[in-house]
This record gives structure tokens, sequence and C-alpha cells, in this order.
């Protein structure tokens, strides 16, 4: 029995309904940095992309460094602020929200029930363990700590972190130990759509291929997810489709 | 006060929490404004960020706060930054009631269903919704505190305020609070003065959350303790914000501790809201010149 099958917590199995439907969809979004410190400097992250992605497929985003790849997922999330454009999420109740637009609070909201988000550094919390760490979100949302604690200790066993780590503070972690609890946190609430920004660049082989096995679970179970990957071949395999930014603009 | 009955395991808002609507609006401030002396015309067009100051060229008037709007939802925290003399702190003064704002609204959940303004209310209205439904944690220890009467005394007299009329009760209430704060009950009866600056701290929280309020506000609560010591006063906030569904604002200049307890920033410059937004989209995408400057200036 896969990991996986404990229920959502607070919604029924994503994507269930809306095979066809677009869940996210991005329209001639547009970022520039403007930093003052540097005397009003511009520095474009990119321009005018725009795409869909389909419900519980994997869309990936490839590009050289520095195309705006990792911009966009942070825009998609809130972190950054788009200077225009539109990011429509379809919610769960069916209704749309432009996250561009959106309140604090409802990203938050959105944030915390549907929208995860991956990137290559784990943001470790002062005196927080592993476990702990990654079983947040779970708690969160409403889960009793023991059976948060259980299920994260299921995936963190999938992807071989070892077991004297559960405990142990991931500040001290290496960057693929680090990589694995972040990963694991946000794989184990099921969110609606995930975000993933290099999530295998610090891993091996080995770890990669169990990595890519959960991925694939996740959508089997209707999660969307949206990925940057520097490695073509492993994004290529991922994705149902990939959308290409070269300096900012999409040119495939 | 059915709360009092079941106190000595449950922290008393415990059981409020589930029946409270976590979508509610807990705190609402709109267009606050708060000066130190008179006034004049040209105050608000000679002060601001674009002129740096908050004193006003003309009649020297302190323009402490204006045009501050902000709504806080149950269970969530607002983290306020800011340089020294930005007006963060004023904020939350006239909002526990230490200041009177010179204009403004704040509404209080709890108080009306938030349909009236506290800042209009009378001192006697005004006092009651501090004693029932707010709490305040203070810089400096000696603002919070009665620092000659015993640790647990400073906890009964909050629940005294609050209409709390059972001896029994109340000691069990401040002993169990003190103990959440890990001071142990042998140390109940010890007044702060012989406490370390972190225990004192820790003696505020308790006494902040005496009366289970909705609304807690915390005002540079770890700054002049060590980090360690700060370390642990940060884990119990953390630890309340998972348990009491209260909503906090926390002041302070430290962007380790805004990061760490708030999900939504506010940054001051003499007396203006020059941006807000999540926490970490004002750390890793910060858009005002001042923002960028203090993110800028450390790694938090």
């Amino acid at each position: 029995m896969s990991v996986f099958t404990p229920q959502p917590i607070t919604h029924g199995a994503a994507g269930q309904s809306s095979a066809t439907a677009l869940p996210l969809r991005v329209r001639n979004l547009h970022k520039t940095f403007t930093l003052h410190v540097l005397g009003g400097k511009h520095v474009p992250a990119f321009h005018d992309v725009s795409f869909d992605a389909p419900a519980g497929g994997f869309l990936g985003i490839a590009g050289a460094s520095g195309s705006g790849k990792s911009s966009l997922l942070k825009c998609i999330f809130r972190t950054y602020l788009a200077d225009s454009g539109s990011v429509t999420w379809n919610l769960t109740d069916g209704s749309e929200i432009d996250l561009v637009q959106a309140t604090d609070d409802e990203v938050l909201d959105i944030r915390r029930d549907e929208i995860g988000y991956v990137s290559q550094f784990l943001r470790p919390m002062p005196r927080v363990t592993a476990i702990d760490l990654a079983a947040r979100p779970l708690v969160e949302r409403g889960m009793e700590r023991a059976e948060a604690r259980e299920r994260i200790a299921d995936l963190f066993a999938r992807v071989r972190l070892p077991r004297d780590l559960w405990d142990g503070l991931p500040v001290l972690f290496s960057g693929g130990e680090q990589q694995r609890v972040n990963l694991v946190r946000a794989l184990a609430v099921a969110p609606r759509l995930l975000l993933l920004d290099e999530p295998t660049a610090s891993l091996s082989p080995d770890l990669q291929a169990e990595v890519v096995t959960l991925i694939g679970e996740a959508r089997d179970r209707g999660t969307t997810l949206v990925g940057v990957m520097h490695d073509t071949d492993l994004l290529n395999r991922l994705s149902d489709q990939v959308i290409v930014l070269d300096q900012g603009r999409r040119v495939a | 006060m059915s709360a009092i009955a079941t106190l000595p395991t449950e922290m008393v808002r415990h059981d409020h929490v589930a029946s409270r609507n976590a979508e509610q609006i807990a705190l609402k401030v709109e267009n606050l404004e708060a000066q130190y002396g008179r006034g004049c015309s040209a105050c608000h067009e000679l002060t601001g960020p674009e002129h740096s100051t908050n004193v006003c060229g003309q009649c020297g008037t302190v323009i402490a706060c204006t045009d501050v709007s902000f709504a806080v939802r149950a269970g969530r925290t607002l983290g306020i930054v800011g340089e020294s003399g930005s007006g963060k702190t004023t904020v939350l003064r006239c909002l526990y009631g230490d200041l009177n704002p010179a204009g403004g609204t704040a509404s209080l959940m709890t108080y009306e269903d938030g349909r009236a303004n506290l800042f209009t209310a009378s001192a006697q209205v005004r006092r009651r919704v501090r004693n029932f439904d707010m709490g305040m944690v203070y810089q400096h220890a000696r603002d919070g505190l009665n620092l000659r009467i015993s640790a647990g005394g400073n906890v009964a007299e909050r629940l005294l305020a609050a209409e709390w009329r059972r001896v029994d009760q109340i000691r069990a209430r401040a002993g169990h609070l003190l103990e959440r704060m890990e001071i142990p009950r042998s140390r109940m009866d010890t007044p702060p003065s012989a406490f370390s600056g972190g225990m004192q701290q820790r003696v505020q929280i308790a006494r902040a959350l005496a009366n289970g309020p909705a609304v807690v506000l915390l005002d540079e609560m770890t700054s002049g303790l060590d980090v360690s010591v700060q370390a642990g006063v940060l884990d119990l906030v953390l630890e309340l914000q998972r348990t009491e569904g209260v909503a906090m604002v926390v002041v302070s200049h430290d962007l380790g501790v805004i990061r760490l307890l708030c999900e939504r920033t506010m940054v001051m410059k003499n007396g203006r809201v020059v941006e807000s937004g999540l926490t970490d989209q004002i750390l890793e995408d910060p858009r005002h010149p001042y923002t960028q400057l203090l993110v800028s200036s450390v790694n938090a």
C-alpha cells in the first residue's frame, strides 16, 4: 500500500472531478526587480509568460541558469509579486482566484490548503527536529501530531533518510538530506498544486529515482505539478509538457 | 466564563478555539493616527519617509504614526518592522490604550462584534476590553510587570481585572500558566525582580495570556535577551500560536524574529507604513527603498 493512500485532510482527492480542467492558468506575467540600493537598477526576471498547467499533469519549465525559471515559480507562489499579468488558480470549490491580486490572507489559506512549494534549499526552523518540521504542514491542517509523525516517518524511510536523523536538527544536515526533508514536507500534505524548484539537485542517482517515483505517485493521486530542473533528461522523462524560457521569454 | 471550571489542565482559551471562526478578523485598524504636540496644517506634508523625518519642521509636532491600517485574523500573526522612531511601538500603545490616538478606528471581534470603534469608547469600556480581550508584552519587563510583587501575583492581577473571584482558581491558573512558561511553581511566590531577563519576559507572556485574550500585542519582547534565552521565549510564542488561536501583532526590528513568528509583515518608516505583504515576499522581493535597505543589511 502506498504511503499516499491516506486521504487528503481538508478536501477530496485533488483533481478528481476536473481531469480536463486547467487548474492553473498563467497569462502575460511580467516581473522586473527594481533595486533601489543600486541606484534604481532594473533587473528583468521574465516578460509576458503565459502557459496552462493541466490537472494532474507535470508541466516542466526548462531553460538556462538565469532564464527566469525559479522567479516564475516564486511569482506563482507569491513570494515574488508580479508586476502585471495574472495567475488564475482553480480552487477546490470550483471558484477561481488570481494569485497576483489575492489578499495576503487568501494566499496564506491557499498555501495551507492547496499549493505547496519545494525549493532546493530547506529553511530549517530553529530547534525544530526534522520529523516535526516535515510534519508541521500536516499538523497545521488539523492532523494529530503523532499521526503526522507516523506519516512523515513512512516517507522518510522511502527517501532513505537515516533514522538517526529524524529527530536531529536539519540545520546540521547535508544538502541532500535537507532536500529530502523539504520534499517529504511538501509531498506529505498531498497539495493540489506542487511547485518544484530543482527538487533533485543534490541527490544521488538512486535517490533521484526514488524521488521521481514519489513525484509520480503524487501525480497519480491528482496533484498538478510544475517543475524546474536543470537535468533535461529527467525533466523530459517526468513532464507531460515542457515550456522553455530564454532570457525571461517563453521560446517554446 | 465557563472555561474557568476546566482550567488547571487546559489553557482557558483552548476550548474557545474550535468554536471561533478561524477566518474571522480579530482586530481591524483603520487610519490610525497619533502625534506628540499640537500639530499644524503643514505637519503631514512636512513629515514622512520622503522627508526622512516624522517631526514637523513648522511646529515641531511629532507625527508618531499616520494612516496606519491593517487587519489580523484570529490565529494569525502580523509583524511590524522599522527603525527606532518609525512608529511601530506607538501603534501597539494606541491599541492597548497606553496612548490616546489622534484619529482612526480600531475594532475587535470580541467587542460589539467588531462594529464599534474602540478609540472612541469610554475609558471604562476601553479598560474592560483591555482587561478581558487583550494582552500585551512590553520590551521592558518593568513596564509590564510589578517587579516587587510575586510572579504569581502579577498573573493574578490580570485575572482579578478580568473579574476572576475565586482565590483557589486564580492560584491554579497562575501556577499553570507560569509552569507552561517554564517557571517552576516553586518560584511562583518570588517577585520577578529576582528573575533573569528571559524569565521576566516569560512572566509577562503568562500575564498577557491570563485572561484568554483574543489579541496579544508583543513589543520587542526578545530585544536585550541573549540568543539562547531569546530562543526559549520564541519557542513558547510559537507554541502559543499553534494552540491558542489568538491574533498577534509582533513589533520587532529583528527580521529573524519576524520571519519566525509572522506570516504577514508591515514595514514602517517615519510614522508611515511604506510596505506590507506576506513575510516571505517582504524579505525576498522588497519593493520600497527602505525595505530593500533593511533586508539587504542583514541575513534574516
